[in-house]
């Protein structure tokens, strides 16, 4: 078998102590912003939740998990998997398609259970 | 084949194509599909819990109700332990991506170091999930009842009444007629709540294991509360029963003689959280990522061997470890998603 794995094709495959030591402090940045937000979700969970939140309310901070999670999901993808430092075409072969399929996954799952939701209310289980 | 074994091949002989797509060698760019396409399994697994979740009439169960407890402490801790779970799984993250840097530097200690701190995360992670997994199996000294009128009910209350012992009225294969059953011979409650759901309990007599029938002596629950959580068609979701009722309502339940009025902790057909599907999205979603995070320790563990025995030192670069370091970031990142849309919201 011929070995593909001895060329190196990535720019940044090798770096220096003092590369190193910016690189480190930047995933030290990332920890603390990860950290920081799933400990701001835990404490609106317990104290501002569905069990307690109504309404418009409740409906803004479910707004806000989303947008919190999507933050923390672009620091690990982009981040901790370098794909922030991979190649423009690679990035966007990866995310866009996947972003349109969930995008569309999501708008079918939402209307349709609404459709069904209320057929059921309407003629009963 | 064979003789080609020792070739250095050039990019361009390679791909074919003079230069690499993507500049990034095939390893990595096959974990990236692999990656894409388990991102979809976990994305089609969480939008069917969602669709299950937006065409259901009842009440969903409440994340910060649900999961509320701590081993080794009892209280209310609403989320904390999820929480604590989401902590371990970044910090292990967190070790791998330093693991990687390492790599990049060819500073072999720092990379076997690194892996072995993500490994033991891994294995932290794991623990806390079987503890998770236990905890919502068992469930609740109270559980779930179903009212007469059909309303389906969950009880808070400050404490559950002990049971003190069962005193044997009727023989049966193994116990004997005026034998006293203590805490000592069996598992008062495991045994009270199997009754109770099975139906053998009636007229404050139990139907033991072995076929004899004893009479239950029992503390009183104290400050019991029934809070609606499926309408009926007398009660309607989110009515409270307090008191003297309720304590009425709860006693008759358990005295019923009929199967499956109270449900306690989850299997794959009923749970007493919510609807079955909860149960059954929650054991298949959590176990499925479970099930990524077991095979990425292993994963991790023949890295670490390699790592060890300086495979990759020798190799001149640790691409390996970055290509096992993307499969565990994102198992860290399905966390984040099913964090969120399976506790949170």
């Amino acid at each position: 078998m011929e070995r593909d794995d001895i060329i190196e094709y990535s720019l940044d495959a090798h770096h220096s102590e003092e590369q190193g030591k910016v690189i480190r402090k930047k995933i030290f940045k990332v920890t603390a912003i990860l950290t920081a937000i799933t400990i701001l979700e835990v404490v609106v969970g317990a104290y501002w939740g569905r069990a307690t939140s109504h309404g418009w309310t409740w409906e803004m901070i479910k707004l806000g998990y989303i947008i919190l999670t999507l933050i923390k999901a672009g620091y690990i993808v982009l981040s901790f998997m370098h794909l922030g430092d991979e190649k423009k075409s690679l990035k966007y072969m990866i995310l866009v398609p996947y972003f349109i399929f969930m995008a569309y996954l999501i708008f079918i799952m939402l209307t349709e259970a609404l459709a069904v939701g209320s057929a059921w209310e309407t003629y009963g289980g | 084949m064979a003789g080609h074994a020792s070739k250095q091949i050039d990019s361009a002989t390679l791909w074919g194509g003079k230069i690499s797509p993507f500049s990034t060698s095939y390893g990595k760019l096959m974990m990236w599909f692999f990656l894409v396409s388990d991102a979809l399994t976990f994305g089609g697994l969480l939008v069917a819990y969602g669709f299950t979740r937006h065409d259901f009439l009842g009440a969903w169960p409440i994340g910060e109700e649900t999961f509320h407890s701590m081993p080794f402490l009892s209280g209310n801790y609403p989320l904390m332990y999820v929480a604590l779970m989401t902590f371990i799984l970044i910090v292990s993250s967190v070790t791998m991506v330093l693991a990687v840097e390492a790599g990049h530097r060819m500073d072999r200690k720092g990379v076997t170091k690194w892996m072995i701190a993500t490994i033991i995360g891994g294995f932290f992670f794991l623990g806390s999930q079987a503890w998770e997994w236990s905890h919502f199996i068992h469930g609740s000294k109270f559980g779930k009842i179903e009212l007469t009128d059909g309303s389906k009910a969950i009880v808070h209350a400050k404490s559950f009444g002990e049971i003190k012992n069962f005193t044997v009225v009727t023989a049966g294969h193994h116990h004997k007629k005026g034998d006293v059953i203590t805490e000592k011979d069996m598992d008062l409650l495991h045994e009270y709540q199997h009754a109770a759901a099975a139906g053998h309990i009636h007229n404050d007599e139990i139907t033991l294991h072995d076929g004899s029938v004893a009479s239950i002596s029992q503390m009183a629950h104290e400050d019991i509360e029934l809070i609606i959580k499926e309408d009926g068609s007398k009660n309607k979701i989110g009515d409270k029963i307090e008191g003297a009722e309720a304590a009425k309502i709860y006693s008759e339940v358990i005295n019923s003689g009929e199967a499956n009025r109270v449900v306690y902790g989850a299997n794959l057909e009923r749970n007493e959280y919510g609807p079955s599907q909860y149960g059954q999205f929650f054991f298949f979603i959590t176990g499925f990522h479970g099930f990524h995070v077991f095979s990425g320790v292993l994963i991790n563990i023949i890295i670490l061997l390699g790592v060890m025995r300086g495979l990759y030192h020798k190799r001149g670069h640790y691409e390996m470890v970055e290509k096992t370091g993307l499969y565990w970031h994102f198992v860290d990142l399905v966390w984040v998603f099913v964090f969120t849309f399976f506790y949170l919201v």
